[in-house]
């Protein structure tokens, strides 16, 4: 019975033929590239040997310049990134001239070699070849005749070139900027999304360059890289939006204005509060290595500040009555492209701060790639607002409904103190604002929540457990 | 007087007892399981409680028959010869002592074991048996990340996650576990353990100690050497057991490095790039070879790097040796230095968050006492003959002394240990035996795995040549197998290296889903010496991932027919 379904390798044993089922037919609806040129003269390109596949690299020729060929014979073996393939040709000929050599890499759909129908032709064919400029290094531009040839060579899009970014990677082993420090996925996704390394700053342990950092690269283009360097973005910024056009919102766009508009029928108040940060900076610097984001430090602060104020973690949606909310849920504001999203840190005052440092890079990367199921965004209990990162100091939030309360966090800065004793100090400060549903939270609710909140900061052991 | 008594009646009536006491539970088969390998015995400690009723019956029934013949005789652990304390001493209770201890009781002789560390040696402290709970843990992490496999299936499930400690204690549990079963199953049987570092004194002379006590001084009839292998670590590389790490350290999983770098990409260094990718680790790997996986067969390493490297957050140098890896203090990574393996000239820096050194294993044999009997180590191996015999100094056999596993690096695999531990006693029992070492099959437990018996392709190619016979290839790949298909798990390939002249089977690769425990059909053939075109024509059950073999043996083109004592014949009779 399983003989039935025994499936055969391809007839010479030395190639693996493992993606066989997918790829031939592939490679065979792909026929019509090899497409006539001044008639007599046709090209074998790089096929796609699998869905995935956007180069390949020639394994050996089975045939070499000058041979016969006839249709159907093996004239060369490709390497895809998934098996090594016989391809075959569909037409009688001459192979003419190998444009690719034995180890050369090539696009998909680029030339690799030259067929010629008769012998006479095989001379034409190689003073192409040449003429074209393409000798074996350059497998990647076809001869010029070819040009309308309906190539399919892939031009992703490119991430700006370093010309901006001025600043250097700090890792200390970098040499100043000389040396590249990436790691290992980094370097594969710059491979696979065609992004410079050398432009990028790392953000991962002393200036790493990790995968994070090349996503945003591609997914913030040329405006983030200016942002990121402290360029003004205005120059940068500009192309993509045309001025003077009217755009309708998006989905998001659209979701955002409703909730803004209705959150209008919600008496607010503002309460803030100056907080010292030397303490939670310290605590950060010596935790970052194993993952823990600010982030993830002030979900957890403000949980457990939460946690002892119930009130503030209520909310009332009918104006009638409030709900003290069973769970602590965080809700954190993050830009993505084209819009604003809020994933929630489920239950951030009972989960360990490991854990909900990874489960928040886990939602940031779900939420750049717009894969946030709906209870990841909309089962926030309170939600946080940081603009810290951009130097802004304070400022405050709108209270998204269904919720009591929100909390706007600035930049930690360095700022001179008078102490009780009467001297005077330097202490890293941070400002946060709290906007709150007055029908509920009152505002000694929101001092006490604030007080707390500033004494959990200050003395942050309890954040690690 | 009470010796020739003792092993007389014990061995007469052993099997008279233990079969149908073991058959009716755990069926005919488990006996003779129970004598190959000192590995499957223990493994019955946590298996169903069926078979660990028939087990104990076992023992026990065996304690009181060797009491109630020979009333003096505490132990059923066989009498000593004349004039020696035991018949046999094993220094080194690992898998390979292990294996040869409940070989010698069976064959009844009076047998001891030294160990100076944990019983279990390295495979099941330190080695095979931890890194197996870790990795049975990053295959579950893996099918649950993969969410294009889960949708195949039509399953939903939110974002995985992990717990460092309660996967650490997973593995350190399991190993636990093992070490009592292996304890256990040797106490049961009455083989004497005795604690402290053993060395040879002289010819069929041991003594043991623990530091700081006075030694004891034993004679045994017979010596066995099973002290095994600690990790390899090159000069100019400083081990902190934090950052810059060996398999003895990274089993204890005491953190997830971001970015680690493995030295070495063999079956070591494999497992645990399978192990960090799984926990969310970036890897790099460092290989002095010019290819990853250097020991395998070509084409199965070229295909595992395409599923097992490539797709994964995995980078590699290859042609270059750390020179010099220092730990990551004052704020500052891991260094690693490369150099050229050819040219020795400078390559590279890397700097990573944790390196782990997989360059292998160098044996454990010093302070055995060898210059007491005038043997000379290679590169710390003990020398050896294919029977497992020490050689001395001048070439000559040292009487009654022998060295299995990894201490004598033959072939450095626990159950070739046990192999080669079993292969010993049935000498020293008036049997002569020769370990076939190209019967023992290897295995890496990669997911998906990797395993293999017998010649590579280039290895048999240069026999052919050499030998002036032909060898053929015959290939199956997993997509084709229905079982495979139907756990979505396709990817794979099994090939097979042959002579189609008489059939004999050179080699089995393969590399796909439970590699591992796929290998058996083929090197048991090569063990027994069966040929293609009679086991060809054994019946696999559908749908299994076995048919991936009786595909390979199917495919494969014989030219001698199949021998006449084949099944056909047989049935008729």
């Amino acid at each position: 019975m399983s003989r039935l379904l025994h499936t055969s390798f391809l007839p010479s044993s030395t190639s693996l033929h493992s993606k066989s089922r997918s790829s031939v037919p592939n490679f065979r609806a792909n026929k019509p590239r090899i497409v006539p040129v001044r008639a007599k003269i046709r090209e074998i390109f790089m096929p796609a040997l699998s869905s995935t596949m956007t180069e390949g690299k020639i394994v050996s020729w089975v045939k070499s310049e000058g041979d016969k060929l006839n249709k159907g014979e093996s004239v060369v073996v490709v390497e895809s990134d998934k098996a090594d393939m016989d391809v075959e040709t569909f037409y009688d000929g001459y192979l003419a001239a190998i444009m690719v050599e034995e180890g050369g890499v090539a696009p998909v759909g680029s030339a690799i070699a030259l067929l010629a129908e008769t012998e006479e032709e095989i001379a034409d064919a190689r003073a192409k070849a040449s003429g074209g400029g393409s000798d074996s290094q350059s497998p990647v531009s076809p001869p010029p005749p070819v040009s309308e040839a309906p190539a399919v060579v892939e031009k992703k899009v490119s991430v700006p070139p370093p010309s901006i970014v001025s600043a250097s990677s700090v890792h200390p082993a970098s040499e100043g900027g000389k040396r590249i420090v990436a790691s290992p996925y980094a370097k594969k996704l710059a491979k696979e999304l065609k992004v410079e390394l050398a432009g990028l700053i790392g953000s991962g342990p002393m200036g790493r360059i990790v995968a994070t950092d090349v996503e945003a690269a591609v997914a913030e283009g040329g405006a983030a890289s200016a942002v990121k360097t402290e360029v003004p973005a205005a120059a940068a910024a500009a192309p993509g939006v045309e001025l003077g056009s009217v755009v309708p919102f998006t989905t998001m766009q659209g979701a955002v204005s409703r909730n803004m508009v209705e959150s209008l029928s919600v008496p607010t108040f503002r309460v803030g509060y100056t907080i010292n940060t030397n303490a939670l900076d310290a605590l950060y610097k010596k935790i970052k290595s194993k993952g823990v984001t600010m982030t993830a430090l002030l979900a957890k602060a403000t949980a457990l500040a939460l946690a002892k104020h119930p009130v503030v973690n209520s909310s009332c949606r009918d104006g009638n009555s409030f709900v003290y909310n069973s769970s602590i849920n965080i809700a954190v504001a993050v830009a993505i492209d084209g819009g604003l999203i809020t994933p929630v840190l489920q239950n951030a005052d009972k989960v360990d701060i490991y854990s909900l440092s990874r489960k928040w890079k886990e939602l940031v990367d779900k939420a750049r790639a717009k894969q946030l199921q709906p209870q990841e965004y909309n089962t926030g209990t309170f939600t946080l607002s940081n603009l810290g990162m951009f130097g802004v100091d304070r400022f405050d939030a709108i209270l998204p409904p269904g919720t009591g309360a929100i909390m706007a966090v600035g930049a930690s800065q360095p700022t001179v103190v008078a102490t009780k004793d009467g001297r005077i100090g330097m202490k890293n400060q941070m400002q946060v604002n709290v906007t709150a549903d007055h029908r509920v939270i009152y505002g000694a609710d929101l001092a006490q929540f604030l007080q707390t909140l500033a004494s959990i900061i200050e003395d942050p052991k309890d954040l690690t457990f | 007087m009470q010796s020739a008594l003792s092993i007389s009646f014990s061995q007469a009536s052993l099997p008279i007892l233990n079969r149908p006491l073991c058959s009716s539970n755990a069926g005919p088969s488990t006996p003779r399981n129970l004598r190959f390998c000192g590995l499957r015995r223990e493994a019955f400690g946590f298996s169903p409680s069926k078979q660990l009723t028939s087990c104990r019956f076992r023992i026990h029934s065996r304690r009181i028959e060797v009491s109630a013949a020979a009333s003096s005789s505490a132990a059923g652990n066989g009498a000593p010869s004349k004039s020696f304390d035991y018949d046999l001493v094993i220094i080194g209770a690992g898998v390979g002592g292990h294996g040869a201890a409940l070989q010698a009781v069976e064959k009844g002789l009076k047998t001891a074991i030294i160990e100076g560390d944990v019983v279990g040696g390295t495979c099941v402290n330190r080695g095979c048996v931890p890194s197996k709970a870790l990795l049975a843990v990053s295959g579950r992490m893996r099918e649950l990340q993969n969410e294009h496999h889960m949708k195949a299936f039509g399953l939903q499930v939110s974002a995985a996650g992990y717990d460092r400690q309660g996967v650490a204690d997973h593995a350190s549990n399991l190993a636990t576990k093992i070490r009592n079963n292996l304890t256990n199953s040797m106490k049961a049987l009455g083989v004497d353990i005795l604690t402290g570092f053993g060395s040879v004194l002289g010819p069929q002379k041991v003594k043991y100690g623990k530091v700081g006590f006075p030694d004891n001084i034993i004679t045994a009839k017979d010596i066995i050497i099973a002290t095994g292998s600690v990790p390899f670590v090159p000069k100019g590389i400083e081990v902190d057991g934090k950052t810059v790490i060996t398999s003895d350290h990274a089993l204890k999983l005491e953190s997830v490095p971001d970015w680690i770098a493995i030295v070495g990409s063999g079956y070591i260094g494999l497992e645990f790039s399978d192990v960090y990718t799984a926990l969310g680790s970036e890897v790099t790997f460092i290989e002095a070879l010019d290819q990853l996986m250097p020991g395998f067969d070509p084409e199965i390493s070229k295909l595992a790097q395409r599923v097992l490297i490539n797709p994964r957050k995995i980078d590699y140098h290859t042609g270059v040796f750390a020179s010099k890896i220092t730990p990551a203090k004052d704020g500052r990574p891991v260094m690693i230095e490369l150099i050229d393996a050819k040219t020795k000239e400078p390559k590279d820096t890397l700097e990573v968050d944790a390196a782990l050194i997989a360059t292998g294993r160098a044996p454990f044999t010093n302070g055995l006492g060898l210059e007491n009997i005038n043997v000379a180590t290679q590169r710390g191996f003990i020398p050896v003959d294919d029977r497992m015999r020490v050689i001395d100094g001048n070439g000559k056999l040292v009487p009654h002394l022998y060295c299995i596993g990894d201490a004598n690096g033959k072939l450095m695999l626990a159950h070739a240990a046990s192999a080669q531990g079993i292969s010993v006693v049935e000498q020293v029992t008036g049997r002569d035996h020769v370990l076939n070492h190209l019967s023992i099959p290897a295995a890496c437990f990669t997911h998906p795995e990797i395993s293999m018996v017998g010649l590579t392709e280039p290895q048999a190619r240069e026999k052919a040549e050499k030998e002036g016979f032909k060898v053929s290839i015959s290939k199956t790949s997993f997509k084709a197998n229905t079982k495979a298909l139907a756990e979505n798990e396709g990817e794979g390939l099994a090939k097979m290296i042959y002579r189609p002249d008489n059939g004999e089977i050179l080699g089995v690769h393969i590399f796909g889903l439970h590699a591992a425990d796929l290998i058996h059909e083929a090197s048991n053939a090569i063990a027994l010496g069966t040929r293609i075109q009679d086991i060809k024509l054994a019946v696999h059950a559908h749908p299994t991932l076995s048919e991936v073999v009786d595909e390979l043996f199917k495919a494969a083109k014989v030219e001698s027919p199949a021998s006449t004592t084949a099944q056909g014949v047989k049935v008729a009779v």
